[in-house]
């Protein structure tokens, strides 16, 4: 392809003409967001935006549009295997309606969005929001790197979503193996928007764990000890450490793949003495451990509701610690178990199936401590708690098959067949995406002082749960039959049952997020209903519920002293639930800042200019982030305070309410 | 010993307030949290060159190109660095803003010195035609290095900004932690560049 100067490799061709169904998929991205923007600048709501929510430093505003970009990746990542499904279910010796080459691009983006930036967004979204709160701290340690993790992540997502409209995605799926994904087998822009959107978005993932790991170690109230934490903030701490660790896999295996696409080297080229399996053991070994960073804070929001819906104390908190650090540093030894059947030796299969079999240990234990929480307990069945109850059951029969795909000679027969698909999908579904729905469910209350509606969330449970079944039970099946992964088409006749089954499931996982959608439009115009400004509508145990819905700027107005754990839940049996003072001290916040949207705006920028080839443009992009940088270390003020009077005025409202719920309660 | 200085003991910032080192404390527990994100990164490529240094594909070996004499002047340039670094740290530790700035020159200069040394060494090498996109091997050794590189070339900036912030701000409470932070950055990469010298050119020679 010609390169020209001004706009590198970046020609009208790039439009997606290729085929209707592109072309229809980027007019909805392109109409879909001039729709936004269109709302938005007929409500006048731009400076509203921008003043109080895209230049916020605030830990809990962040966490919100962490969610709410997950949502949105959601809905996209959705369509993708809406999209996959229907494809299979009507390719029995047909065509069906994707190309080949269409039909890679979508599966390749669906997990690259899933996994990057559905989880993660999610999962960062709700530690943001409430780790601090846990940990009854006023704010988290950098709450500027922070906004620019956000920002960073919303870039990277922002660069797949404009692969729809401007170019291709890769097809080279979300692991993107060499040498497929070399230049001379993949020679469009697919895999460099695949490279770069994840570069971006590891940069940002890794900004927040350190800020994470740093307000978990050093912001705790004061008197918390390590072992008084609540278990979300130890999962979201093992989770941070995890990406520490990790994250440079991703970073070097996508780094050294781009230098063998833009530079001609040979890292893994087939000639010139390139190493393919470096590239599988470097990604994996990021891989592995990422799986435990969207699974392990999940764990901690089922350890979380559990106890609450339960009434009773969480059963075995250290040992569930315990598991958690061992799955954590567990996670690390199990690589291999991805290419077992790519030429390592029986020894070094043997080592790996075992260490794989052996993390299935503290996983197994926690199962059983979550069991015996609800043992005996008050048990009430809101929809947080029905999807607790949904993972246990499902997450069990998932990791059943795990364990017989860590049998190497097993995992000879089943590797790369449906049987893993619907084993990984059985994991994360109901492992991940269930938690961040209980999540969602358990602290919407928190955030907006408001309950979700509890007859649409159950429709949606339903609707997702039995969509969960009939869509990867039959994968299951079809692994069985030996139907390999990503087939645009097949020949077997027998197949073509399941795959429709299948359909069926995703159909019915579809009217679940149409229920979702239409829980959080009702939610909205019912808010009346539900309001529940005291801040604690569950009877929760942690210090979240100890401030108001949602909680002020400053979270709390005076640090709780904490001597145990489940710091709230002992107050509350103690009678003496809040603890207020005649007089306040002014609080010291963080101004608002731009250079998050502007971080973001600037990778955005220099990840596009790279993928075309616009090297100009790619320059003022790093230029403009080391000038960024310099810059913002010579401002002065980049904190305000808030007064006494206006701290003491928040706090009497929200005295207020509290008192008001009490009566209404006694 | 006051109370004052055994507050946070390994925190080298002297004559401050509590206040100023738990702002320390905490930016510097992050950073260090950094340097392990940035560690990794090392040891994978470090990892790579050790898979890829016999796959040379019929071109050059390390034996047939590296010169160890100026291995070994660009480690002692990059030693001397460090040493100048520290003689900065201890003139920040009394507060004596001329000498910090001083040093912190001095340190300047070694580490261009050390990217000028290694541009020369790159330059010879791509001379005898051993480029990047030669080998497996040799895009594992010009990343290792050129990644280390812009490593130090990231520091020589801060350096350059921290002199700035000296001269604007004095010695305030952001730029002593600052300084306090470039100093674990300096010294981590003359660590890294350390086992660059005992995994790349060491074996090569001796082999």
């Amino acid at each position: 392809m010609n390169s020209s100067m001004l706009f590198g490799k970046l020609t009208f061709d790039a439009l997606p003409f290729y085929s209707p169904i592109a072309a229809g998929g980027a007019a909805v991205i392109v109409l879909g967001g001039a729709g936004v923007v269109g709302l938005i600048t007929w409500l006048r709501a731009w400076p509203y935006l921008w003043r109080e929510w895209f230049t916020t430093t605030d830990h809990k505003k962040i966490g919100m549009m962490y969610v709410i970009l997950a949502l949105v990746m959601l809905l996209r990542g959705f369509v993708d295997a809406l999209m996959m499904r229907a494809q299979q279910a009507i390719a029995m010796n047909a065509e069906g309606y994707l190309t080949p080459d269409h039909f890679q691009q979508v599966f390749s983006s669906h997990g690259t969005i899933m996994i990057f930036f559905m989880g993660m967004p999610f999962l960062f979204g709700i530690m943001n929001y409430i780790v601090p709160l846990q940990l009854g701290a006023r704010d988290v340690a950098f709450p500027l790197l922070n906004a620019i993790g956000l920002w960073l992540t919303a870039a990277g997502a922002a660069l797949v979503m404009a692969s729809l409209v401007i170019g291709v995605f890769s097809t080279g799926g979300w692991t993107g193996y060499p040498p497929y994904t070399e230049l001379s087998y993949s020679p469009t822009v697919g895999v460099d928007y695949w490279i770069m959107a994840l570069l971006v978005s590891g940069i940002g993932t890794t900004l927040s764990a350190i800020n994470f790991i740093v307000t978990i170690y050093k912001m705790r109230a004061p008197g918390m000890k390590l072992m008084q934490m609540p278990l979300f903030c130890w999962t979201a701490l093992c989770s941070s450490l995890l990406v520490i660790f990790a994250i440079p896999g991703l970073t070097v295996a996508g780094g050294l793949l781009a230098l063998d696409r833009y530079l001609g080297m040979h890292f893994f080229t087939n000639d010139g003495g390139g190493n393919v399996m470096n590239y599988a053991n470097i990604f994996w070994i990021f891989g592995h451990p990422e799986v435990y960073i969207l699974i392990l804070p999940a764990f901690g929001i089922f350890s979380t509701v559990i106890p609450t819906f339960s009434q009773k104390k969480l059963f075995g908190y250290n040992v569930l610690v315990y598991a958690t650090m061992c799955i954590a540093v567990l996670s690390f030894t199990v690589w291999l178990h991805h290419f077992f059947t790519m030429g390592a030796d029986a020894n070094v299969n043997a080592f790996f199936g075992i260490m794989t079999m052996v993390i299935a240990v503290p996983t197994g234990v926690k199962v059983y401590d979550w069991i015996l929480t609800m043992y005996r307990g008050r048990l009430r069945f809101d929809t947080p708690m029905l999807w607790s109850i949904a993972f246990i059951v499902t997450f069990v029969i998932g990791g059943m098959t795990g364990v017989i795909l860590s049998i190497p000679p097993l995992d000879y027969v089943f590797h790369n067949t449906l049987f893993l698909i619907a084993h990984f999908h059985n994991m994360l579904v109901p492992g991940m995406l269930f938690g961040l729905f209980a999540g969602y469910a358990y602290w919407f209350p928190k955030a907006t002082g408001f309950r979700l509606d509890e007859r649409w969330g159950r429709r949606a449970f339903v609707f997702w749960v039995v969509g969960f079944y009939l869509a990867f039970m039959p994968l299951y099946v079809l692994g069985f039959m030996g139907a390999a992964r990503r087939m645009a088409y097949y020949d077997q006749p027998e197949w073509q049952i399941y795959f429709v089954v299948a359909a069926v499931g995703a159909f019915s996982v579809l009217l679940g997020i149409g229920c979702q959608v239409i829980q959080l439009v009702v939610s909205i115009r019912n808010r009346k209903g539900t309001m529940d400004l005291a801040g604690d509508p569950w009877g929760g145990q942690t210090l979240e519920w100890s401030t108001s819905s949602p909680p002020p700027e400053y979270n709390f107005a005076v640090l709780p002293q904490v001597s145990e754990l489940d710091a709230f839940q002992v107050a509350k049996e103690a009678g003496r639930p809040y603890v207020w003072p005649t007089h306040y001290e002014p609080i010291e916040v963080p101004r608002n800042t731009a250079l998050g949207p502007i971080f973001g705006g600037l990778a955005f920028v220099l990840g596009f200019a790279v993928v075309w080839h616009i090297w100009w443009l790619a320059a003022f992009g790093i230029a403009g982030v080391i000038a960024t940088i310099i810059a913002r270390s010579f401002a002065a003020e980049t904190t305000r305070i808030i007064s006494s009077e206006e701290i003491m005025a928040t706090e009497l409202r929200w005295h207020a309410d509290v008192r008001a719920k009490q009566e209404a309660n006694s | 010993m006051t109370t004052e200085m055994r507050h946070h003991p390994g925190i080298n910032l002297s004559h401050s307030r509590p206040e100023d080192e738990r702002h320390a404390e905490v930016t510097v527990f992050g950073f260090w949290t950094f340097l392990m994100n940035d560690a990794i990164l090392f040891a994978l490529l470090f990892a790579t060159y050790a898979t890829m240094v016999n796959r040379t594909a019929g071109g050059p070996t390390g034996a047939e190109l590296f010169d160890i004499g100026n291995a070994f002047v660009e480690t002692l340039v990059l030693l001397l660095s460090s040493f100048s670094f520290g003689m900065g740290a201890v003139a920040l530790k009394e507060g004596r803003e001329h000498p910090l700035k001083l040093w912190l020159g001095v340190t300047l200069v070694l580490g261009l010195g050390f990217i000028g040394l290694e541009l020369r060494e790159f330059a010879g090498l791509i001379g005898q035609g051993a480029t990047a996109q030669t080998s497996g091997f040799l895009s594992s050794f010009y990343v290792l290095l050129s990644i280390h590189g812009l490593h130090v070339l990231v520091g020589c900036i801060w350096i350059v900004v921290m002199l700035a912030q000296v001269s604007t701000f004095g010695l305030s409470r952001q730029v002593r932690s600052r300084i306090l932070r470039l100093g674990l950055f300096w010294h981590f990469l003359d660590l890294v560049w350390i086992v660059i010298f005992t995994t790349v050119y060491l074996p090569a020679v001796a082999s």
